[in-house]
């Protein structure tokens, strides 16, 4: 009987899953580190489940943040789930590094399928559930409040992709608990992946992690889109929108058309591996390259996804800390929409080498370095925004700074390896692996990093630390050089990328480089959590309350730090591009509503939790082949919608007098502070008050 | 700016309910958003059905396998509930009695599973002809792309009665009427797509 | 004089590691050793040419504007609502383009011209090469001479080699940085690769594809031979008595890496058409 029932149950599952049992079983350091990183799942899990017992947070926890609709509270929550993805992908980099470093000429101390998990997860994670939940993160902060609204379209949709999100990271956290990871790599090309090759349960939590996460992704797309098309307050035309709106559309409509192709790909892969199809194997009519096609349809705009907020962020910051009008305003959104449009003509150049004939690939390569001229137009508009400007170099601003000199560099390979005849030698080595670092670290991390520095005071009311700031920031600057620039020589000299064994001796000091670089860059990490602590224990003597620590320019500075839940009493009306720093040269920066009326804001929902968590299992139960498990959750999804749908009593109304009193209480606080001129805005003079010159 | 000034695409409740018809204008569009990233994985399943379409590995064909009569029928069927649909949107909008709007939805529901059926019954002809998806990567190919819009049909269906349900709980509420608005723009689509499969599978698969 | 002895022996030390580091690029195409390659290197060295012209204003423009126009200094303009000028918008939009059409140009006739399926120009007809990507090494079928060998591909210098490639399991792809480029190897199709060597040497050639657990292994060599070497070798490889027989062939098929290359005296009929067949039957 327990024969029935047992696999009925656990499905797949037998305790050779378990990595403890493996490490017990066969004591190898790769299966040891398997282990301890398991425990440190479990273990951080533990931990943080008792400090919120013992601080008694759970009710508040679950009612001010898990279950709000708060588009900025959804956003900060994305952003934390990005540094804790962040902090084990770079673990994970680490690690890699250290086995090529140790593995010239010797096996080193990780197994090769070891190794090939951790390539899988660290780009499925870099991708899916940092650089993602990051930029959706930053952006649901700061876009409503751009835009002058009170939130986003469909606050609900926000939370659901919230959780499904947060359910997918939460599933690449139990793979490494639980079975094992896909050694595909991140873009899991079949047939590798398929059944035939590829067994186990790794492609199948690719498969699903991504597929929730690219759900999510969708989701969000239509709901900044429509943001941003719907919410803006009056006389925000499309023309007078932040910068940041602007990328931020443009993702979103890139996310809207671009993450079907994924979640197609993945779908049809499952298809082939659940049902017997035959997409992509190799048997029975099968055809891997529809898959590269679909998936590459998604995995080119993806990059752009990733980088356009990242320019939105620089637009913001370089003109800020310059103290100067953006220059070339409608070049830069012409070169964003272009850049947006371009990016889904240019997928084949992933797989140049796949033996079509030269006119496509000539040109697919010259749609691709047509790409570099908006992009080159770029960094030029940030050069003249600073010409004849006051540039502060605060930890934002090096950011920045350190972006345009480093992503040029990343252009330049981009361009090389946009050529097809020089693609063909440097194509799957080290070389390629250098170049899309070189794009998304200073592309994308370090844009995130500026924005983080940048809109923190804004969401917390104090600032982050400065001298912290810089040390991690020197890290992340020099960590990646001392990464990134081995490798191209590596790659240039044939080195294929994903190697766990080195044989060549001559590669030895250039992985030893590469190596300490990785390590500079943990390092780098590290000291952007010390700072994060610094900040939070010196938080008094850096407080912002007032709400504009930079002398600031959108709508976003104009209101306390951190905002009211209904961000504006009254709903601002613009006359221009840079509205809040027009008001403070014209002397009337915050000009209290004729009227306070009563605001209605969206009622806390379980929905997005309970669709998350349930998301989570049933991805679980596909992976197991625990389908009892599979099918609960497709059910109590489908009951949550329906349920959902019932709901009337989902707004909630916020009365006037509270709005008056929280609004002249910031008003007071306001008269009682000095503004500060800049030269002292990373002291603790600077009390959130612009100090207004000329 | 005026009601009349501010329009979405597709059915508008316009002047016959202004307030809600404000409130149709970002839920509404955003609908369409949604339906156009469907529309793109449809688009891509197409492509794929087409690359795939040489790769019968000496099993059926298209040619074999295809009944051009029942699919006429379904087609017939299909685009009937579209106009039933159609007219119990209008009879929403204009604010005809409420037996009129569920009489409407009714007869879309019953042709909307009369499809379902049809099709199921098409797709289990085929498995006894041995045309089963792990057959061959055409026949994979094409049952990806059909009973993706036929559960797009089942889902509708579930759609219909839960909004009967309601219009029927709640009476005809803000919500009410935006998620019927929806469900509409969501049923013709299912059209499109159909009348899409109908020329790019059937009819070409009859041809060749 | 310990000290001294001892920072001596650093410097060697450090010397002997920056001289091995350099060693690493004489594996790539700096070090081409075939026209293809040596096309590509002359393309790259265009290529960076231009590029220098493309990154270097940013790489100076955006440290000396940044410096130059900072709070503190205040003897500079500050024009804090100045943000467009139609001369500059010229200056960054019309340069880029002229680049990007003109490298353009140069894209569409040197894709053209290094096409892997393209025929190398020659008198004399190319040597036929078949290879097999496996699980994880490389079968190299001589189909003209009838023999095989795994891991090894041994070809004269100076005449043109034409492979066929295809896979016997999962995608793969060769590359021979010294040589040429890569190209896939896919189960159930055939893609080309035309290459030759013009000097006599040993080249390093590896699948880039990851594959599995063995990736790493999957390395063979590219021994190039003037002529008459080329026709002794073919002889001996010939004469070695170690044929791909019945019994030999299921061995392919398993995941290993073999430590030595292993020759083939002779193979059976249609070997390549026999495994393209073969790797897209279905599996039981």
């Amino acid at each position: 009987m327990t024969e029935g029932v047992w696999p009925a149950v656990l499905g797949r599952f037998v305790w050779h899953s378990l990595p403890f049992v493996r490490a017990w079983e066969n004591p190898t350091a790769s299966e040891i580190i398997g282990a301890g990183a398991a425990s440190i799942v479990i273990f951080g899990a533990v931990l943080v489940v008792a400090l919120i017992t013992r601080l008694g947070k759970w009710r508040s926890l679950w009612s001010e943040w898990l279950t709000s609709l708060d588009h900025k509270k959804i956003g900060i929550m994305y952003i934390v789930l990005a540094f804790v993805m962040l902090t084990r992908a770079l673990i994970e980099a680490v690690l890699m590094r250290m086995q090529q470093a140790a593995a010239v000429g010797s096996p080193g101390f990780l197994a090769p399928n070891h190794f090939a998990q951790l390539f899988s997860t660290h780009g499925s994670i870099m991708i899916f559930f940092m650089a993602m939940p990051f930029l959706v993160g930053l952006i649901n902060y700061v876009m409503p409040l751009q835009i002058g609204s009170r939130d986003v379209a469909f606050p609900l949709l926000n939370s659901i992709s919230l959780w499904l999100t947060g359910g997918a990271a939460g599933l690449m956290m139990v793979s490494l608990v639980i079975g094992e990871f896909s050694t595909g790599g991140w873009s899991g090309y079949p047939p590798y992946t398929e059944l035939a090759f590829s067994p186990g349960v790794g492609p199948d939590y690719w498969i699903w992690a991504v597929t929730l996460g690219s759900v999510g992704s969708t989701l969000t797309g239509i709901n900044f889109a429509v943001t941003i098309y719907k919410m803006r307050c009056d006389g925000m035309h499309l023309m007078r929108m932040p910068l940041f709106v602007w990328t931020a559309l443009c993702t979103s409509i890139l996310m809207i058309f671009a993450m079907p192709p994924l979640t197609v790909a993945t779908a049809l892969l499952a298809l082939d591996r659940y049902l017997g199809f035959h997409f992509f194997t190799n048997d029975l009519g099968g055809n891997m390259m529809n898959y590269a096609n679909l998936f590459w349809l998604f995995g080119h705009p993806e990059v752009y996804i990733l980088i356009l907020p990242a320019f939105g962020v620089y637009s913001e910051v370089v003109a800020t800390f310059s103290s100067k009008e953006l220059y070339g305003y409608t070049s830069l959104v012409l070169a964003t929409a272009a850049i947006a449009l371009l990016s889904f003509t240019v997928w084949v150049h992933h797989f140049f080498t796949m033996g079509q004939n030269a006119n496509i690939n000539a040109a697919f390569g010259i749609a691709t370095m047509a790409i570099g001229v908006p992009t080159g137009v770029k960094i030029y508009d940030w050069i003249w925004t600073m010409f004849r400007g006051e540039v502060r170099f605060s930890v934002p601003m090096l950011y920045s700074l350190a972006f345009m000199m480093t992503f040029v560099l990343g252009g330049l390979t981009g361009i090389i390896l946009a050529i097809p005849p020089l693609d063909y030698l440097v194509h799957n080595t080290l070389f390629l692996v250098a170049h899309f670092h070189n794009m998304l670290i200073p592309g994308l991390l370090y844009a995130m990093l500026a924005g983080y520095h940048y809109w923190f005071p804004k969401a917390f009311g104090f600032r982050l630390d400065e001298k912290w700031g810089r040390i991690s920031f020197g890290c992340w600057v020099a960590g990646f050089y001392l990464a990134f620039m081995p490798l191209y020589v590596l790659g240039a000299a044939g080195m294929a990328r994903r190697t766990q064994e080195v044989f060549e001796p001559a590669f030895r000091p250039w992985l030893y480089v590469a190596g300490a670089g990785a390590l500079v860059l943990f390092c780098a990490l590290a000291f952007l959590f010390v700072q994060l602590w610094v900040s939070i224990r010196d938080r008094d003597a850096n407080r912002v309350f007032a709400g504009d620590p930079w002398d600031g320019r959108g709508l976003e500075w104009s209101i306390s730090a951190p905002p009211p839940e209904y961000n504006y009493a009254a709903l601002p009306r613009v006359h221009g591009r840079d509205p809040f720093y027009e008001a403070k040269r014209k002397g009337n920066p915050y000009p209290p509503p004729a009227s306070y009326d009563d605001i209605e804001l969206p009622k806390n929902s379980k929905t997005g939790p309970v669709i998350g968590v349930v998301g989570a299992a049933t991805a679980f139960g596909l992976v197991w082949h625990m389908w009892w498990l599979a099918v609960i959750g497709v059910l109590a999804i489908g009951a949550t919608v329906i349920a959902r749908s019932f709901a009337r009593d989902v707004r909630r109304i916020i009365p006037a007098a509270e709005i008056e009193r929280t609004e002249r209480r910031w008003l007071r606080a306001e008269a009682e502070i000095t503004p500060i001129p800049r030269a002292v805005e990373t002291t603790p003079a600077n009390r959130g008050l612009a100090e207004v010159s000329g | 700016m005026s009601v009349n000034e501010l329009r979405h695409v597709g059915l508008n409740l316009g002047r016959t309910d202004a307030l809600t018809h404000e409130e149709a204008l970002s839920a509404v569009f955003g609908f369409w958003l949604f339906l156009m990233s469907d529309a793109v994985i449809f688009a891509l399943l197409f492509a794929t059905y087409g690359v795939m379409l040489p790769a019968t590995v000496g099993g059926p064909t298209p040619a074999s396998e295809y009944r051009i009569l029942p699919v006429f029928l379904e087609t017939l069927t299909l685009l009937t509930s579209s106009f039933t649909f159609g007219m119990a949107s209008v009879a929403m909008k204009h604010g005809a009695p409420r037996q009129q709007l569920l009489g409407w939805m009714g007869v879309t529901l019953v042709l909307g599973l009369a499809f379902v059926g049809m099709e199921l019954h098409d797709f289990a002809t085929m498995f006894g002809d041995g045309a089963y998806p792990t057959r061959s990567g055409y026949l994979s190919s094409f049952f990806a792309l059909a009973p993706l819009h036929g559960l797009h049909v089942f889902f509708g269906c579930i759609w219909i009665v839960l909004m009967m349900i309601q219009a029927i709980t709640f009476g005809l509420d803000a919500r009410v009427k935006i998620n019927i608005l929806r469900l509409g723009l969501f049923w013709h689509f299912l059209d499109i797509v159909w009348i899409a499969i109908f020329s790019v599978v059937y009819l070409q698969g009859l041809i060749r | 004089m310990n000290a001294s002895r001892g920072k001596s022996a650093c410097f060697a030390l450090l010397s002997a590691f920056l001289l091995s580091g350099c060693n690493a690029v004489k594996l790539g195409v700096m070090n081409h050793a075939g026209p293809i390659a040596a096309s590509q290197w002359r393309l790259y060295s265009i290529v960076a040419v231009v590029l220098i012209f493309v990154a270097g204003p940013v790489l100076l423009l955006t440290p000396l504007i940044a410096w130059h126009y900072r709070l503190s200094n205040k003897h500079n303009a500050f024009r804090p609502n100045w943000g467009f000028s139609w001369t500059l918008e010229g200056f960054i939009w019309i340069p880029p383009t002229a680049i990007v059409i003109g490298l353009a140009f140069l894209v569409w006739s040197y894709t053209h011209a290094l096409d892997p399926y393209r025929p190398l120009v020659s008198a004399q007809a190319p040597l036929e090469v078949q290879a097999v990507g496996l699980d994880w090494k490389w079968l190299f079928i001589e189909p003209d001479q009838r023999f095989a060998a795994v891991n090894l591909l041994v070809i004269p210098v100076n005449r043109p080699v034409h492979i066929s490639l295809t896979s016997g399991t999962v995608m793969q792809s060769l590359l021979i940085p010294q040589l040429s480029g890569q190209i896939y190897a896919m189960a159930g199709m055939t893609t080309h690769l035309n290459l030759a060597a013009s000097r006599p040497g040993v080249y390093r050639g590896e699948n880039t594809q990851f594959n599995g657990a063995g990736f790493q292994n999957e390395k063979f060599n590219v021994v190039a031979l003037p002529p008459a070497d080329y026709d002794r070798w073919v002889e001996q490889a010939r004469a070695s008595g170690h044929p791909l027989d019945a019994a030999a062939y299921p061995a392919l098929f398993r995941q290993s890496s073999p430590p030595q290359p292993i020759v083939f005296s002779s193979i059976p009929q249609d070997l390549f058409q026999r495994i393209l067949v073969q790797s897209t039957e279905p599996r039981s």
